[in-house]
């Protein structure tokens, strides 16, 4: 299986650490979602988060908001994600991660979705809206398959909440840079620093910073103290205005920030 | 156990907290201010005293004995929720929430609305209590209850017309979601009804319990016994928790929720959720809901804003789920005729979403024969519904139509 606790470990040996790239699946068509991260990948994304488009998605901010809304008005299906999963892990060798909300893997079944996604090639899941003490059903699923699961951590999260979301997960915690939604801000906040190093010290082997990154700078300075930086609005709204090279091109301008000097 | 002593996080199968660890900080401070409030009998009083001098609890309870008749002649009884200030329920829950944003010491509140009822209630709060206030409210909801937009900015509030997804109430929960995750320090959330993550279905309820067992009292005193039935619309539902829960543990006494069918449950568009949905997570919680194959929201449909939403508070899915309460649905126009029907016979204008609940109680009346006594929440007035049923039965000169 091929899970991402090796690449982000290899990036940060050989760089300063692992490059994530976002993109809903079916956004703007399924083809183009499949070749958008493809290039993504060519262009120096180690690891893909692929989105799946759901009605009420509360993390997200606008510029995610219209994309899978646009994705679920051109008919975007749950069976997509794999499909799109397959096509792209038979393509290149970075690991899949779907990027889901709850309520669609509950109402597919756990175990049937982890099956289904081991069966096409992915990695594991990022929950956004699952927090461990909810996950009972998801974490016996991912131990019985070897899926990596990444919950969250906030800033607001306390000491005992991140010893358990670090225990849950598998492959990386991903830490929210900021309190609020997906978007592109101009100062990254100082409070994923300090949340990056709270679950360093509570023993996290990987943390991976999102919300608000997207330039090459931002993900520099996030690879000063993380394993990882998380882009998602940035590529997304480069694909809506440029298509796939759009994409790909600031795929390549991001890429150079997990290389210092 | 007492189905009244049943308390969050789970309602059975239903409930728990479904929501982005960013918001766990919130909702657990939240919960513990609530669950001290509940010990201090300072917070009880102060809440006590807010319903005596300013909502004007308790509320009445009025007999309609020339509405009863088109149904065989049992006994109707209305609880009067529409005599609050505000004019609905909703102020009891927002009260006791903004009393526990003064404890936590927050500056600021947010809430969703669908007719605005909640809207309303909330901005009042906020300028008794010297809040900012922002309210999100659909698109669609804010076209079809602009008095209501105009009262929460005449009291001071920001009201935000949301414009993602369906442009209904669960996009406004969506947005003001999104709101909280990004001001969770200063801002509370005063969400409107018993649905969302723990702590809010058990909270609202409690706040809202007042209906029920002022009622139940004011009932015995009037009849000597209690009601056969017990009745009320549910959308999210707090209304209907509000008026249920002093009778949970009554054997005796038969419990429905009427939920909005729409044009029809057996047509796409309606929001009979218990009825027609299956359980999924939604909003933060665990409950039944509308949704597709592949747990996609399915935008609801109702001609009353306030029960046009595709969720339901997981109490009442446990109670359907139990069996201790029976959830039916209504359509738009057997709800209209009953809102049609109390205002010619009795002089009371009720809110369409309360209409539900008084067409359900013409059809238990008949079921249930002229022996039977129903207990109905009228749980708000018609005031801010007078255009849609202007429209609905044409009661405007025509020159002045818009």
């Amino acid at each position: 299986m091929r899970t991402v606790a090796p690449v982000i470990a290899r990036r940060n040996d050989e760089a300063d650490g692992a490059l994530i790239g976002y993109l809903p699946v079916g956004f703007p068509t399924l083809d183009e979602s499949v070749e958008a991260a493809v290039a993504l990948v060519e262009n120096g994304v180690d690891i893909l988060e692929l989105g799946l488009p759901y009605s009420d998605p509360v993390m997200d901010g606008p510029v995610i908001q219209a994309a899978t809304q646009q994705a679920l008005a051109n008919g975007f299906r749950l069976s997509h994600g794999f499909e799109a999963v397959r096509r792209i892990t038979e393509r290149v060798a970075a690991p899949v991660l779907i990027m889901t909300y709850w309520n669609p893997v509950v109402q597919y079944g756990v175990d049937r979705f982890a099956d289904d996604l081991a069966a096409a090639g992915g990695a594991g899941l990022i929950t956004p809206d699952l927090i461990p003490d909810e996950g009972a059903d998801w974490i016996a699923a991912s131990d019985r398959t070897g899926l990596d699961r990444v919950f969250l951590a906030a800033p607001t999260s306390t000491d005992p909440r991140l010893a358990q979301t670090i225990d849950a997960s598998r492959g990386f915690v991903y830490a929210v840079s900021t309190m609020g939604i997906t978007g592109a801000r101009a100062d990254l906040d100082e409070a994923a620093r300090t949340l990056v190093g709270r679950l360093q010290a509570a023993g996290a082997e990987a943390s991976c910073v999102g919300v608000g990154i997207s330039t090459a700078a931002q993900v520099a300075e996030v690879l000063g103290y993380a394993q990882g930086a998380i882009v998602g609005s940035a590529l997304v709204r480069a694909l809506a205005e440029g298509g796939v090279q759009a994409a790909g091109s600031l795929a390549a301008e991001l890429a150079r920030g997990t290389r210092s000097e | 156990m007492a189905l009244r002593a049943q308390t969050g996080p789970y309602f059975g199968d239903f409930g728990g907290r479904f929501v982005p660890e960013s918001l766990i900080a919130a909702l657990d401070e939240l919960g513990e201010a609530y669950s001290l409030a509940k010990l201090d009998p300072a917070f009880a009083e102060e809440l006590a005293e807010l319903g005596r001098s300013y909502t004007g609890r308790p509320s009445i309870i009025t007999e309609v004995p020339r509405f009863a008749a088109h149904a065989g002649g049992a006994r109707i009884i209305l609880k009067r929720e529409d005599l609050n200030h505000t004019g609905s329920h909703k102020i009891n829950n927002v009260l006791g929430q903004a009393l526990l944003t003064k404890r936590i010491g927050k500056t600021r509140v947010i809430a969703e609305t669908g007719a605005g009822q909640h809207g309303v209630a909330t901005a009042t709060a906020a300028a008794l209590f010297d809040l900012d206030c922002t309210i999100y409210m659909g698109e669609v909801d804010t076209e079809r209850q602009a008095l209501n937009v105009a009262r929460m900015r005449l009291l001071g509030a920001e009201v935000i017309a949301v414009t993602s997804g369906s442009r209904t109430l669960k996009d406004a929960i969506n947005d003001a979601m999104r709101d909280w995750v990004t001001n969770v320090e200063t801002t509370n959330y005063i969400f409107g009804t018993v649905a969302g993550p723990h702590p809010f279905p058990e909270m609202v309820r409690d706040f809202q319990k007042i209906i029920g067992e002022e009622a139940r009292q004011q009932v015995l005193d009037l009849t000597g016994a209690l009601p056969t039935a017990v009745a009320a619309c549910v959308g999210g539902g707090s209304n209907a928790i509000g008026l249920f829960h002093a009778f949970l543990d009554d054997a005796d006494v038969r419990i429905y929720g009427f939920e909005a069918g729409g044009e029809g449950a057996e047509t796409p568009r309606h929001a009979a959720t218990i009825t027609k949905g299956r359980p999924g997570v939604l909003h933060g919680a665990r409950s039944f809901m509308l949704q597709d194959e592949d747990g996609q929201t399915i935008e609801s449909h109702s001609i009353s804003a306030g029960l046009d939403y595709p969720g339901v508070g997981p109490e009442h899915s446990w109670l359907a789920d139990i069996g201790r309460a029976e959830y039916r649905p209504v359509t738009d126009d057997e709800a209209m005729q009953a809102l049609r029907l109390l205002t010619r016979t009795e002089g009371i204008i009720p809110a369409i979403e309360s209409a539900h609940a008084l067409a359900g109680a013409l059809e238990l009346a008949r079921e249930l024969g002229p022996d039977a006594t129903i207990l109905v929440n009228l749980s708000g007035r018609g005031d801010k519904d007078m255009d849609t049923a202007a429209k609905y039965f044409e009661l405007y000169d025509e020159e002045n139509a818009k």
